[in-house]
């Protein structure tokens, strides 16, 4: 067969033109997407196939639990695409898996992913009991940097001092930055030897001769890429695929777009390493083959189970400390439903029902971390499918595709929690936080850290009346947050550039644009707090405890004073200008390649660990405590029920927080009404009523307090052994918090308001 | 004129059709051994509230309401400050803004000025959600501290003017929980025709119990436990419920 009939076979069927001469899928699920606007009656039940992997998976994991949370780990071999033979969910069992490929050669079994940091590599693996080899330590001290020695080698004294004192929070210094998508689509679509041809075309066309930096480096990088799509077209070899060729029908399609995503996953250990945006995508194949009588939809949910059942199977060795941020094994296999395209039409398809519907086949899961994209626009029927699956599962996220489509367009992608990124065009420098209500005790004290009592900001004026005065605040605060946005900025410009030389995405970046749009994520940890201090020194008195030095450790709030979290303009406008105020300030800093600086407000679970590391603040929250998780009010401030609070985090303006503003919420479901179609259709109207103001993202939990204690006291129960909740930033099954963090789970609002 | 406010709360998704504002009233006649509120019956912390500023706050909603949610005034028993409920209704429905009414009748009489009130309010109102805690008028002394005959006499006046009402009856095991009482209140809800689109069975929960621990009231309930799923499902039987749809559009 030509070249011309390979494609010609391949795409038979399929509209559009743009899409054929380039790379340009966006423009092929355009041209050729069914939307659909029907109910979920059509979907089929789990195969005999499915039921036994996941039986045999759902043991495994057992197995994983029993033994402290790692099944196995590789301490001898580095990880890339063809370092380990061919895996599968059991060995016994392999002809039933639609959907092949492992990260390593035995499930659940972790890689040894040295390239960020060896010392972290090793204490992965020492932490679990494993030895890891002495061969590769000599090679990754003696020959080899990494990039965490890499990033430690240039930072100042300054940026060491407010890491170590956690004004700067959970750097990607000790793990790899991850957030980036490739459009693994591509590899369905085209096969690899047109990406290998396409990507050779812009080498040709990178530089013309002039060895500028700019230049060199980009050179290097797109030979990078080039070997990594050859190294992907070995590592399907391994599997018996040939991927040279665009897939020809849907199973084709499935496992092509899944070996694209297995190359990133066994090549880099970023903290999130999401799918994208897929469903609408494998949907044009899957019509094709149901409308040529080559599948059934049995076979069709097959597939999607499992694949998504491959998903539910992403690892990584972790260290304590990261645990400690990211609770739970998180990977962040963000993976979108729904959403609306530019003209108009829903782009609702079955393969979104079927996504959401493995949720029903297999049961509640945290992985893929699945994010519809809501607006009252999409079909009825789906909305009410959606909400039925949170009630039922608490396991899926909702963001606002009305007001990401006008900036993303319609084919973005959620790259970690809430972050949006364009599918193939746009790559993110993930920066964790910055630590905001830290930032406020420095304001006061003068840059002396009030838990370790060092000078880690510049020596301004501390305050040193016994009241504290607003306008004498704000001053000093904003003096102090001019400082930590200039510190935070260039810390992550050491991070980026290091990340890029020593740690380069090579897999994702190749199956993305060479002319690459780049953002620079930053964040914002302990929101309402800053905002309910300051408005307790506006409107309430706020007196200042000091320590036998003078130092200001506690607070002591006299009168009542509005809260962010109540509908209340008095504390929500504070909470605005924060915000704003802080995006302000990191922008006037060059960023790293001169990407686009842009902030969350979004913490994952590591509210608990910025928490223990700061000080009292003087919107009464005590020592040590955690802070509120993401954008969500203080515990215990929402006074006015759940719309308040839901109203109160959709006034924060979203084009001053393009990296997501996420918001976790969990209603009882006897507040919610009375049976089921009640609950359902009241969970519409709160999602209709928050997406309507402009709101960016919501959490769905649908539970009882009762249930979350039950299960903290009883985790060994069978029900309870994939009781999956959303938390700040992704899902997570509830047992596999810790202790620490199902305490903070359970003493956050439960709005069950009777 | 303005009203005496116990609270509010934004998401009341089960006070009336669709996600409706709650308004919960200070004060109420009845002293009802279940109550969940009891922080709304006496001189108690309250704020005094004009009706256009409710009203203003509760409009911040409004997106979440669709065709079907508004304001329900709950308590407390706001028919206590009914001047007040009828300023704060007219002015909703100057804004198309759905009303309900949440209430245990145990101030209604059909004389005199307040009658007059009553009647001129239903013009107002678009759905009252009626506890009857006993059909049984000893019974329901016992549990509310007074007779049953005004909130009786009220839906009978309901009755004849057409105007929807949900009927609601809380379950507590040795108060409220007796076959012959629930099949005379299936019998009597019947005898009100089509005005009822709604029965609802409300199991006793102990939630509200710490507010009478606060408050240093003994709770009259100490040792009753919610009903059991059995008897619930019994009550729901007896009473019919999954027979009233009206409510469903």
């Amino acid at each position: 067969m030509s070249n011309k009939e390979v494609f010609e076979e391949a795409w038979s069927g399929f509209n559009g033109r743009l899409w054929k001469d380039e790379v340009n899928t966006r423009e092929f699920i355009q041209d050729n997407y069914t939307e659909y606007t029907g109910d979920e009656s059509f979907l089929a039940e789990p195969t005999e196939a499915t039921n036994k992997l996941w039986g045999r998976l759902q043991q495994l994991q057992k197995e994983e639990r029993a033994k402290g949370g790692v099944l196995d780990m590789e301490t001898e071999v580095v990880s890339g695409l063809i370092a380990y033979g061919p895996g599968y969910i059991d060995e016994s069992m392999k002809d039933l898996e639609k959907v092949v490929g492992l990260q390593t050669d035995k499930p659940l079994k972790r890689a040894f992913m040295p390239y960020g940091g060896i010392r972290m590599a090793e204490q992965a693996c020492t932490t679990y009991g494993y030895q890891p080899s002495e061969k590769l330590h000599e090679i990754f001290t003696k020959y080899h940097k990494t990039h965490n020695q890499a990033v430690f080698d240039v930072y100042t004294p300054e940026m060491k001092l407010a890491r170590h004192s956690k004004v700067v929070t959970g750097l990607p210094d000790t793990y790899g930055r991850g957030r980036i998508v490739g459009d693994y689509r591509r590899v369905a679509l085209y096969g690899i030897d047109f990406l290998v041809a396409e990507k050779e075309k812009d080498f040709a066309n990178c530089g013309g001769g002039e060895m500028t930096d700019d230049v060199i480096k980009l050179r290097e990088e797109i030979a990078e890429q080039i070997r990594a799509l050859k190294g992907m077209k070995e590592m399907a070899a391994v599997y018996g695929y040939d991927i040279s060729n665009p897939a020809r029908n849907a199973h084709e399609a499935v496992q092509w777009l899944y070996f694209g995503y297995l190359a990133a996953i066994k090549t880099q250990n970023g903290a999130a390493m999401s799918v994208g945006r897929i469903s609408t995508f494998l949907d044009i194949y899957i019509e094709r083959d149901l409308l040529e009588g080559r599948i059934t939809e049995a076979e069709a949910q097959e597939l999607i189970d499992h694949l998504v059942m491959k998903f539910r199977m992403v690892k990584f060795a972790r260290i304590p400390s990261y645990n400690e941020l990211f609770s739970g094994d998180p990977v962040w296999a963000t993976l979108e439903v729904a959403g609306m395209g530019m003209d108009g039409r829903s782009m609702v398809t079955k393969n979104d029902y079927r996504f959401l519907h493995t949720l029903e086949n297999m049961g509640p899961s945290p992985e893929p971390n699945l994010t519809v994209l809501y607006t009252v626009s999409l079909p009825t029927n789906f909305r009410r499918y959606a909400s039925k699956i949170s009630i039922n599962t608490s396991s899926i996220q909702y963001e606002n595709d009305d007001v990401m489509r006008p900036i993303w367009g319609d084919d973005y992608s959620i790259c970690c929690c809430v972050s949006a990124t364009q599918t193939g065009k746009e790559m993110q420098f993930f920066g964790a936080r910055a630590n905001l209500a830290k930032c406020l005790t420095y304001a006061i004290n003068g840059g002396i850290d009030e838990k370790n009592h060092m000078q880690v900001g510049p020596k301004y004026q501390p305050i040193t009346s016994e009241y504290l005065d607003y306008d004498e605040v704000m001053e000093k605060y904003n003096d102090m947050m001019e400082w930590l946005a200039g510190l935070y900025v260039n810390t992550l410009n050491a991070i980026q550039y290091m990340h890029d030389k020593y740690y380069y995405e090579a897999a994702e970046m190749a199956l993305i644009d060479t002319d690459v749009r780049r953002t620079f994520a930053t964040g914002i940890a302990g929101f309402s707090h800053v905002v309910d201090s300051l408005s307790a020194i506006k409107y309430a008195k706020v007196k200042t405890i000091r320590d036998e030095n003078g130092l200001v450790v506690d607070y002591e709030v006299e009168g009542d004073f509005p809260r962010y979290g109540n509908d209340d303009d008095r504390a929500d406008d504070i909470a605005v200008w924060l915000l704003k105020e802080f995006l302000n300030k990191v922008k006037k800093h060059h960023t790293y390649r001169n990407s686009e600086p842009t902030t969350s407000i979004l913490t994952i679970t590591s509210n608990v660990v910025y928490g223990k590391a700061t000080g009292s603040l003087p919107d009464g929250r005590k020592a040590g405590e955690p802070l509120s998780p993401g954008a969500n009010p203080a515990y215990g401030a929402e006074k006015n029920g759940l719309l308040a609070s839901l109203n109160s985090v959709a006034k924060l303006p979203y084009e001053y927080a393009l990296d997501g503003i996420s918001n976790t919420q969990t209603i009882n479901p006897s507040a919610l009404g009375n049976d089921f179609e009640e609950r359902n259709f009241k969970l519409v109207s709160v999602l209709d009523g928050y997406f309507n103001q402009g709101a960016h993202h919501l959490n769905v939990n649908v539970f009882g307090t009762d249930k979350l204690i039950d299960a903290m006291e009883h985790p060994e129960k069978e029900e309870y052994a994939n009781f999956t909740i959303r938390v700040s930033g992704y899902a997570v099954k509830f047992i596999d918090l810790t202790r620490e963090q199902q305490l903070d789970v359970i003493a956050r609002t439960c709005h069950d308001h009777l | 004129m303005k009203g005496k406010i116990h609270s509010i709360e934004s998401f009341g998704a089960a006070d009336g059709p669709g996600i409706r504002f709650v308004i919960f009233f200070h004060g109420c006649p009845f002293r009802c051994q279940f109550c969940h509120n009891p922080d709304t019956w006496g001189s108690m912390k309250y704020e005094e509230k004009r009706a256009d500023e409710l009203l203003n706050q509760a409009l911040r909603y409004k997106t979440y309401w669709g065709s079907d949610g508004g304001i329900t005034v709950s308590g407390g028993e706001p028919l206590m400050q009914i001047d007040f409920l009828l300023e704060l209704f007219k002015k909703a429905k100057a804004k198309g803004v759905g009303t309900c009414i949440d209430t245990s009748g145990a101030c209604f009489t059909n004389q005199g000025e307040y009658f007059e009130k009553f009647k001129e309010l239903m013009n107002y109102t678009d759905l009252l959600l009626v506890d009857i805690k006993e059909i049984n008028d000893t019974r329901h002394q016992v549990i509310t501290g007074q007779s049953n005959k005004n909130v009786l006499k009220m839906l009978e006046y309901l009755k004849t003017i057409g105007k929807d009402v949900w009927i609601r009856h809380v379950l507590v095991p040795e108060r409220s929980d007796y076959d012959e009482d629930l099949e005379q209140l299936d019998a009597y809800i019947q005898s009100l025709g089509d005005i009822v689109k709604r029965v609802q069975v409300l199991p006793y929960h102990t939630m509200g119990r710490y507010k009478w621990q606060e408050l240093h009231l003994d709770y009259p309930l100490e040792g009753i436990d919610p009903p059991t799923k059995e008897r619930v499902d019994h009550a729901n039987e007896v009473l019919h419920t999954s027979d009233y749809r009206g409510y469903m559009k």
